[in-house]
This record gives structure tokens, sequence and C-alpha cells, in this order.
């Protein structure tokens, strides 16, 4: 039977992932993802996980050690947060084109510089293209589930492709919060073992990581896209399962009061809960708002995305990385460009919030929100507003 | 002539016949290093998992729907050879100790050339080594980045010309002498490192066979010939092999333990390096005095190593 | 010298992760065209050392039934390896003919 504790959520993420019963875990140090990387250290110096945990001299390396392991047959998984991720930018998209599933747990961290550890999303951001399935933990609980989830999807034959999940540095790792732990026979009824579509062994010499021609780089390229695409409804039948096992339903677009709301604000990540409290006050005095939580990042979901936000007239887009001398926040720029072609579309708002740990309270959600009430029926302004900042 | 007398000359007939690397690869005519890893890969056997690092013998070996190998291989970057063959050895032990793959030795080994393993891949050799997976590391030197059209490394010997390192009015080629990579992999505690060159196949395949035998990292350094970046003929490969043993220029030893040995015999009177340095482009331009410097530095490593061996013999064993 | 059709033509027909399950397939790549010359043994002068086979990068040297030795050319690049190595010089390199 699960269990009901109060714990940290970096801890309890890496409950999660020993029950998982990884093989091999291959982790740097680097804040936030710090009690992530000792739990499991301590779950596996215990004797509680028959697993090997590669003390690796940096994140590149790390990322690299779960690729070999990863393509022996291991079931693998790192965890990183900011600079750690953008050194293993390099390895990433070779992860996917190699279809090996790694699962990685984000801490998201600011990245540099000026150097700071705090929470936001300029980390994962940059790293979009790279072919990898990005999910968001707005909460201790779903960093729980979808750390089990992860693996059956990434694994899961019709998709082989790595999965990062972002759990928001400090804001979340570092809470305790009350959470469901599921038993490990929970667990293992859920996720079958791992079974690889190769493996390196000298029984079946198989060679991974050939190098391709100018005539065969685009179907490349062109697999790695549809699998990824693909991977959509293998991700949905895994939230199905999952929900009617354990009575907890996952979405790729979440939405709270967004029924009739003329005003959307969208949120990804561990600000859900304070903008549902803002849209809580908000409806309570009669304003038509709603919130709006991407969980699914890639591949990015046009058809949930649509019908959430459908009759809205102002989306407001919160994003937590700056797209420097661009289109503004990396999510409103997807966001507008996947409503480009439609009729009717709302005007988009974008808030550059929370950068590098700034709090962003339930008081500057509601101002937000009051923004976006003033611009119903209004020719959109464009651009985008780095919120808060002093003058 | 007797096989018993002539044993060395005759041994080459009875090494293993098989090939896991096999015909068909892409290797320049006459390359030193894709013979060295023949010879590694017949000393190896079957039971080996190979991680190889981007370079001229991934290139040659590996363009998507063919591969040269015929023993498990993966290849994922530059840099990190070292360290996918660290998850690899991981994977192995724990998949071994759980019963999912069969219970056998099957060794982990990692190849990378010289940029590979003494520049860009020197992070993820060093923390591999110091963390001590059962792991072999071959560092292919062709002392340049051949693949990309030889550019220096640190690996490439005082006074070559490269394409970065160009002789010119002011310059003699590269500046620097050659980075002293199994002195490092010494100092890691690594119990055992050795230098090898196809040259000499079986102290190479010897080599080889005892690093595959400890259980723990090892690592050898191999004189990898390049008739292209070097500028020399094809069919002279081995004898620059030869040469670069007899001038002094790469000593082969090894050192197990931290005890150093030379394993193949020096002349006693050792050949001047020009005999070493006219047969390749890459030193045509240095001048006598130029030379003379050459030989210098040559003199001078040979005398620091010649004195660890010396010290390593009142070890007791 | 056919060699078998391998190359995927649809971006369907590539293998997952573009993996490559048939070891040593890179034999389909016939690399003797490369050569300028070839090397011919003459088998009286041969003292069937193996030292041809030893050092050839290509590993197309073999023993024949009767000891001596021969390189497969259809993978022999013509380095000249193998005749420059050969000591009581049975090995000659001759010129491709066009």
């Amino acid at each position: 039977m699960a269990k009901r504790v109060g714990m940290e959520v970096a801890i309890a993420a890496a409950e999660a992932v020993a029950l998982c019963r990884i093989d091999v875990a291959a982790v740097y140090p680097i804040t936030p993802n710090t009690h992530i990387a000792e739990h499991l250290a301590e779950i596996v110096a215990d004797g509680k996980l028959d697993a090997e945990y590669i003390t690796v001299e940096s994140e590149h390396s790390s990322i690299s050690a779960c690729c070999g392991a990863s393509g022996a047959g291991a079931r693998a998984y790192t965890a990183t947060s900011s600079q750690g991720l953008m050194l293993m930018h390099e390895i990433l998209p070779i992860v996917s084109a190699m279809r090996l599933p790694v699962v990685m747990g984000l801490a998201n961290r600011a990245v540099s510089g000026p150097l700071n550890i705090w929470n936001d999303h300029s980390d994962i951001m940059p790293q979009r293209d790279s072919g990898w399935i990005s999910f968001f933990a707005e909460n201790g609980q779903e960093a729980v589930d979808m750390s089990i989830q992860s693996f059956r999807i990434a694994e899961d034959p019709e998709v082989m492709l790595p999965i990062v999940l972002n759990i928001d540095g400090f804001q979340l790792t570092h809470m305790i919060e009350a959470l469901e732990l599921p038993s490990q026979k929970e667990v293992d009824r859920y996720l079958p073992p791992f079974r690889p579509l190769a493996t390196l062994h000298p029984d079946k010499p198989v060679s991974m990581g050939a190098y391709a021609f100018p005539d065969i780089f685009t179907e490349v390229m062109k697999v790695k896209d549809s699998v990824l695409i693909d991977s959509k409804k293998t991700i949905l039948k895994a939230w199905d399962e999952w929900g009617k096992q354990f009575g907890r339903w996952y979405k790729p677009v979440e939405t709270y009061k967004a029924d009739g709301a003329e005003v959307l604000i969208m949120t990804m990540g561990s600000m859900g809960e304070t903008a549902s409290i803002a849209v809580d006050e908000l409806r309570a005095k009669g304003v038509p708002a709603g919130l709006v939580k991407l969980r699914l990042w890639r591949p990015f979901p046009f058809e949930e995305f649509r019908e959430a936000i459908k009759g809205a007239k102002v989306l407001i887009v919160c994003d937590r990385a700056v797209s420097f001398g661009g289109p503004g926040g990396p999510v409103a720029a997807e966001v507008k460009s996947a409503l480009y072609n439609d009729a009717g579309r709302p005007a988009v708002l974008n808030f550059l919030i929370g950068l590098g740990g700034r709090d962003v309270t339930v008081e500057n959600f509601k101002d937000i929100l009051e923004k976006g009430v003033q611009a119903i029926n209004k020719k959109p302004a464009g651009g985008y507003i780095f919120y808060g900042v002093r003058e | 002539m007797s096989i018993v007398q002539n044993f060395d000359l005759f041994a080459h007939k009875l090494v293993d016949k098989r090939e896991s690397f096999c015909s068909g690869h892409r290797a320049c005519q006459g390359c030193g290093e894709v013979l060295a890893l023949r010879h590694i890969c017949k000393a190896l056997g079957d039971d080996i998992v190979v991680a190889n690092a981007t370079g001229c013998m991934e290139i040659i070996s590996s363009n998507y729907p063919h591969t040269a190998w015929e023993v498990p291989w993966i290849h994922v970057a530059f840099e990190n050879a070292a360290a996918v063959g660290s998850g690899v050895e991981a994977a192995l032990k724990v998949l071994r100790r759980k019963g999912r793959i069969p219970d056998r030795d099957v060794k982990t080994v990692a190849v990378a050339g010289d940029g590979g393993t003494v520049d860009i891949g020197l992070q993820a050799l060093s923390g591999a080594m110091e963390r001590g997976h059962n792991m072999t590391f071959f560092c292919l030197d062709n002392e340049a980045y051949m693949n990309t059209g030889i550019q220096r490394s640190s690996a490439t010997p005082f006074g070559a010309a490269t394409t970065t390192s160009p002789a010119g009015k002011v310059s003699m080629g590269q500046k620097t002498g050659k980075k002293n990579v199994p002195e490092i992999m010494v100092a890691h505690n690594v119990p055992y490192v050795a230098t090898a060159c196809p040259s000499y196949p079986l102290d190479l395949m010897n080599k080889v066979e005892k690093a595959k035998r400890v259980q723990g990292p090892s690592y050898i350094h191999v004189f990898s010939m390049c008739p292209t970046g070097w500028r020399s003929a094809s069919s002279e490969t081995i004898k620059l092999g030869r040469l670069a043993l007899e001038t002094g220029v790469f000593p082969l030893y090894e050192v197990e333990n931290g005890k150093y040995r030379l394993t193949v015999e020096m002349p006693e009177k050792l050949r001047p390096v020009s005999d070493y340095l006219k047969l390749q482009g890459r030193f045509r331009h240095l001048t006598p005095a130029d030379i003379e410097k050459v030989q210098e530095k040559v003199n001078q490593e040979l005398k620091k190593l010649l004195h660890k061996v010396e010290t390593s013999k009142s070890w007791l064993e | 010298m056919t060699t078998k059709k391998k190359y995927p033509e649809k971006w369907t027909e590539l293998n997952p992760g573009c993996m490559v399950f048939e070891a040593g397939s890179a034999k389909a790549h016939k690399t003797g065209s490369w050569k300028a010359q070839h090397p011919v043994w003459d088998n009286r002068k041969c003292i069937k050392c193996g030292v041809c086979y030893i050092y050839c990068p290509e590993a197309c040297v073999s023993r024949t039934e009767e000891g001596y030795y021969a390189a497969d050319l259809e993978y022999c690049k013509g380095c000249g390896i193998c005749a420059h190595e050969c000591w009581p010089g049975a090995i000659e390199m001759k010129e491709e003919e066009v």
C-alpha cells in the first residue's frame, strides 16, 4: 500500500527513482539537485537499491555514462541543474538520436551569469530542440508520480526516448510536502522491467552511434521528430493507466476554472499553485479569470493546448526565461506560433517573471490578471514585459 | 631456419586469425592507427565492449548503415569515451550481478585518439581512471588532430609542422613538447600503464592481454604512425615506428603498480633522431640547429624514463 | 563483386537509433578500388613468416592452404607495407593497369 508521508520533495523524488529499481545512476552534485543526488547515494549505500552509483567528475560525464549504461541495457538515471544541464547540452541530442531512454531529474535553476543558484527555467529552455520528452511537475506529488511514469514512457518500445522531468529548484525541490509514496509492489505493477531494443553485449554485437552522411541525415531527423510527436500517444496511455491504478490523473495541459474564462494565465511548474489562488480570489470578485498549466513541454501538445484556451480573449503567458533580443519568453513565442493560423485566437500577453528565484506572489498574479482584463477587446500590444523590474 | 631459434620472426603467423575489426574500413593507405586497432582487437578477443571517441577510428569504421566492428561498439561524442565506458562498465557489473546478462567477464574498452585523450578527453579519462572502473583505455596517438586535417594537439612533438602549428619565417612548428599522459596515468595509481607501437605487434598484444587481465583500470598509449598527417610514405609506416624506438623518440615500456620496465630493448647506441625525422614531411623545415634541439629534448625525456626504470629495479618484487 | 542492397531508401526504413545490427557489414565497402599498385608474391622467396599478414592495416593478407600468403585485392589499398616489410624480398608492388 502507498504510504502518506511528509517529505522534502527532492528526497521523495529520489525515493521514487529508487522504487523504479534503476540499475545505474550517474550524478554530479550541483545546487539545487544535491538532495536528489545525496539521497539516492544513501539509498544505494544502505543496500536498499541494488544499483551502481557512478560519482562522475562532471555533468558531461554523467550524461555520457548514462548513454553507455543505457546502451548496455541498464535503466539509467541522472539529475542536474542549470550549469550542469548546459554542460550536458552537447550530449542531449545524441541521447535522443540514439534512442536511449535515460531519465533525468532537473532541479530547475537560473543559468549564469551572473551566477545565481535560484529557480527559473533558463536551464531547460535552451535544450528545447534536443529531442527529449520534457515534463514539468507542479508539486511534490507530481514529482514523485512523474518520476515513475517517466521510466515507463521512456522505455516503451514505441518511444525509446530520454525524458527530462523539470522540478523547480528550491521552490519545489526543497519544500516539505505531504505526499503519497507508492509501495514497491504498486510501482512494480505499473512499471515493467526495462526491455532495451538492443544491448552492448558480445553475444550479439551491435554498433551504436554510427555517423550519417548528408544523404541520410534528413531521414534521421525526420525519424527523431516523428517518434517524439508520436510519443504523446504513449504518454496519454501511461497517464491513463496511472490514473486507473493510483487515482491521480494527468493531462498534457491542465486547466483550472478555465471554463468561461475570458482571461487565462498560463504557467509551468510550481507557479501554478500560487496562480490558482489568484484566480480563486478574482473569480470570487466576479472577474472571468482562469488558469492553464502546461505540463508537457515536448512534444508540444498543440491539440490539448488549443482546446484548453478555447473561448479566451486574452492569454497571459508567464515565462521564466528570456530569449534575449528575440520575441520575449520562449514559451510565449511557442504559443504565438501555435496560434498564428487560428481564427479567433486570443491576444497574447507575455510576462517574464520569477527570474533567478525572485518570488512571485498571489498579489503579483492578481495584478497580472487584471492587466489581462484591461486588455480584453483591445488590440494586442505585442512585445513582452519584465514584470516587476525596478525602473 | 628453425622456428624456435627465430621465434619472434615466425611468431606472427601464430597470432589469432580472427579479425574483429574487419576489412572494408576507410582508413588511409598505410594507416598505423588502424593497424594498432587491429592488433588490439586480436589480443582482446570477443568478450569486450568498445566505447569509441569521435575521431579517425570512429569515422572510418561506422558510416550508417555499416560497421567494421564485429564486437559491440558505442560512439557518443569526442571527449567522453572514458565516461561512456564508465557507464558501460557499471551496467555490465550490475546486470551481471542481477543475473540479467551471462555470468562471465566482459571487458570494457575505451578507444580515443590523442585529441580525445590528451586534450578534450583528459578530464573524462582522469575521472574514469580515478574511480577505478574495470576498463582499459587506449590512446591511439598519431600526434595531431588528423581527422579534422592535421591540427596540433598537446601530443604533437616539438618541431612538427601541423596546419595550426605551421612552420614559417618566425616559427619552427610545434613549440612545446609532448604531454606525457602515461605519466599522468601513473600518477592516478592506475595498476597497469604501458606504451606500445604496432611496429612491435607481439609486444603490443602482450601488453593488451596484460591490461585485459587487470581487474580495474589500465591504460595503453599506442604510437600510431600516420602517413597522411606526418607526410611520410605509406609503405614506411612500420619502419617509422621502429625508428621511433631506435632513436629513443618513443620508448616502449610498461608500468606495473608503479614499477617501470622497458619491454623492447633499445639499441645500446641510439640512432640519431634525424634518421627518424628525415622520413617525414612534417619535420622537413627543421634546420640542423633545430634538429639538435629536438635531439636534446628526446635525450632529456629518455633520461628521465631510464632513471625511473633503473630505480624500479631496486624495488622488492 | 556484388554488394547486397542495404541502404535504407525511406526514413521509415531506418533502424531505431541508427543502430547497426549486422556486425562487420563494412565488408560491403570494396576499398580495393583505391589502390594504384598491388602486391605480388614470389613464393620462391617466401619463408612463410607471416610478417605481411601481421602488418597489413586492411587485414586483407591471409595464409593460403600451402602456407604462403596472399592479399585479398578487393580490400587491399596498395599501401606497400607488406612489400616494404618482407625482408626476403618476396613481395613486389606492381602498378595497377588501367
